[in-house]
């Protein structure tokens, strides 16, 4: 496939300013962007695809996509090769839309190297100084949110929805715990019940210590390639067979929703491409961060009806052998691994040992043909993007 | 022994400067006087937070600053227990106006909060910077 006739550029827009000391730089992306998608005849809410690079202040792609509520967003790409990014992305974009990933791409680029002498920094300046950074850094990063406390609202939210509770919750990493005992890298080995986890002590209320993950050294890596080399190689075939992403954040605060991730909108999209259901799936690496990230995450994926996720993480049915649904073989990022707090790349690297066939075998599912791996990166009380995978072994 | 030495201390926490933009220099200007701001689009009447130059429901330019009474309730709540100067709450209010409101809960016990319980926006000193928005029991 190539991408030669499958894409058009139809907006163009070059901001008038040359000296912008009345606009910020996030404002300075949007005011491009309106430009471009005026220019096309476009509105906003036609955007699918969002194409930024370094100098889109904040976290990746998500600040910039939450400040202009790019609420249709599914594919995302913040590849940065300085002043080149943006023919990069026309590329990408390229590529993107021959694929069906997106429809319609935005890439902006805005910046204010007059104002920022030492560029920005996106942390407070001096006193009485202006910054330039993050939009959301100075109405957010001032109270005190961390991965902890942000996720616990969204357990607290959960809990009061849909009254899930911390003994269901405990189930999620008593399940890790029995597959992190097989692992001898695993960071924690040891077995542990429900009455363990509720009765560790609080980090940030609803989430006990044992419903957090490990922090760890480390990494991963992953090849990928076509199906003539995979095929030359002498190793089992893990066909790739779908891929979803969508971003998530307040977007303006209004109906804001804090019970469900953006697996709701990449699951859908992922199972559409592989041409299969979440009843298809016999092994699941779902991302752990905490164990309400699992919950959140299943519902989600549609594993289980939104609400339901307690009842279904309950009594072991994650468990390999126990269950219906065996997740995170490896132990997870709950008791095995999370390098660098960064778990979405050890998700992948299971659910490839398990489509293998060698994954530990007192947790290796019995003719595991298809699989799935879903992350969130950033955080699910503010904003973060989501990425499913499925997965296929060839015969 | 009292109930006041029984009952667990109100919570507080040292809030640093924000950042502030050129973006946001009128909420933080206003912010020093006492007065909490959100923006509203003039184009398709919405209320947003946090405050934005461009309205993220409909990218109207026309979005102007208004005065809000910081009234709402509270969306959720969790409590850090695990901080060197004492436990503090983070949480979102939902204002009147609409939007949620990511913020401090203060003026409360960490056994004192709950998901829908009435509360309005004070402002916190902070040290070389604005004072920053918290929310207390209404």
């Amino acid at each position: 496939m190539s991408i030669k006739g499958k894409a058009y550029i139809v907006g163009a827009y070059e901001h008038p300013l040359r000296d912008a000391p009345d606009k910020s730089t996030p404002q300075l992306h949007a005011e491009c962007a309106k430009g471009a998608l005026e220019d096309a005849g476009l509105s906003k809410d036609d955007i699918d695809g969002y194409f930024c690079a370094g100098d889109a202040p904040g976290f990746g792609a998500m600040s910039m996509i939450d400040y202009m509520g790019l609420r249709n967003v599914r594919h995302m790409d913040s590849t940065e090769t300085g002043g080149s990014s943006y023919l990069l992305h026309v590329g990408h974009a390229a590529q993107a839309i021959a694929e069906g990933k997106c429809k319609v791409a935005l890439v902006t680029l805005a910046g204010r190297p007059r104002q920022n002498k030492g560029g920005w920094g996106g942390g407070a300046g001096k006193p009485g100084q202006l910054t330039d950074g993050p939009p959301e850094a100075g109405y957010e990063n001032i109270y005190g949110g961390s991965t902890h406390n942000t996720y616990g609202m969204c357990a607290m939210r959960h809990m009061h929805e849909y009254g899930t509770t911390s003994e269901q919750l405990a189930w999620i990493k008593v399940a890790a715990s029995h597959h992190a005992q097989y692992n001898p890298n695993a960071f924690l080995k040891d077995v542990v019940t429900v009455e363990q986890v509720v009765n560790s002590r609080m980090i940030s209320d609803p989430l006990h210590l044992l419903d957090c993950c490990v922090v760890t050294d480390g990494g991963g890596a992953l090849i990928v390639t076509t199906p003539e080399i995979a095929r030359s190689l002498n190793r089992p075939k893990v066909k790739v067979m779908g891929a979803g992403e969508s971003p998530k954040g307040p977007m303006g605060g209004r109906n804001l929703d804090l019970t469900h991730s953006g697996a709701v909108w990449s699951g859908p999209i992922a199972f559409g491409e592989a041409g299969v259901t979440p009843a298809d799936i016999k092994y699941a690496s779902i991302y752990d961060s905490f164990t309400i990230t699992v919950l959140m995450q299943l519902e989600d994926l549609g594993f289980c009806k939104k609400g339901e996720g307690g009842k279904f993480v309950a009594d072991g049915n994650l468990i390999s052998g126990v269950g219906k649904l065996p997740f995170n073989t490896d132990g997870g990022g709950l008791c095995n691994n999370h390098p660098t707090n960064r778990g979405g790349i050890t998700k992948v690297i299971e659910a490839v040992r398990q489509l293998r066939g060698e994954a530990h075998p007192k947790v290796q599912v019995p003719n595991c043909d298809i699989a799935l791996a879903h992350g969130t990166g950033g955080s699910l009380g503010t904003r973060h993007g989501a990425a499913t995978l499925i997965m296929e072994r060839e015969a | 022994m009292s109930d006041v030495q029984d009952r667990p201390a109100n919570m507080t926490r040292n809030i640093p400067a924000p950042a502030v933009t050129i973006e946001s220099k009128p909420f933080w200007d206003a912010a020093t006087e006492g007065r909490f701001l959100i923006k509203r689009c003039t184009a398709c009447g919405e209320a947003h937070w946090y405050p934005r130059a461009l309205c993220p429901f409909c990218f109207s330019d026309e979005t102007v600053w208004e005065e809000s009474p910081g009234e709402g309730v509270i969306y959720s709540y969790s409590v850090m227990q695990r901080s060197p100067s004492g436990p503090y709450a983070i949480g979102y209010v939902t204002l009147k106006e609409g939007p949620a409101v990511l913020t401090n809960f203060v003026d409360v016990a960490p056994d004192g909060l709950s998901i829908g319980q009435k509360v309005k926006v004070k402002f916190q000193p902070t040290e070389n910077g604005p004072p920053v928005p918290v929310f207390a029991p209404a």
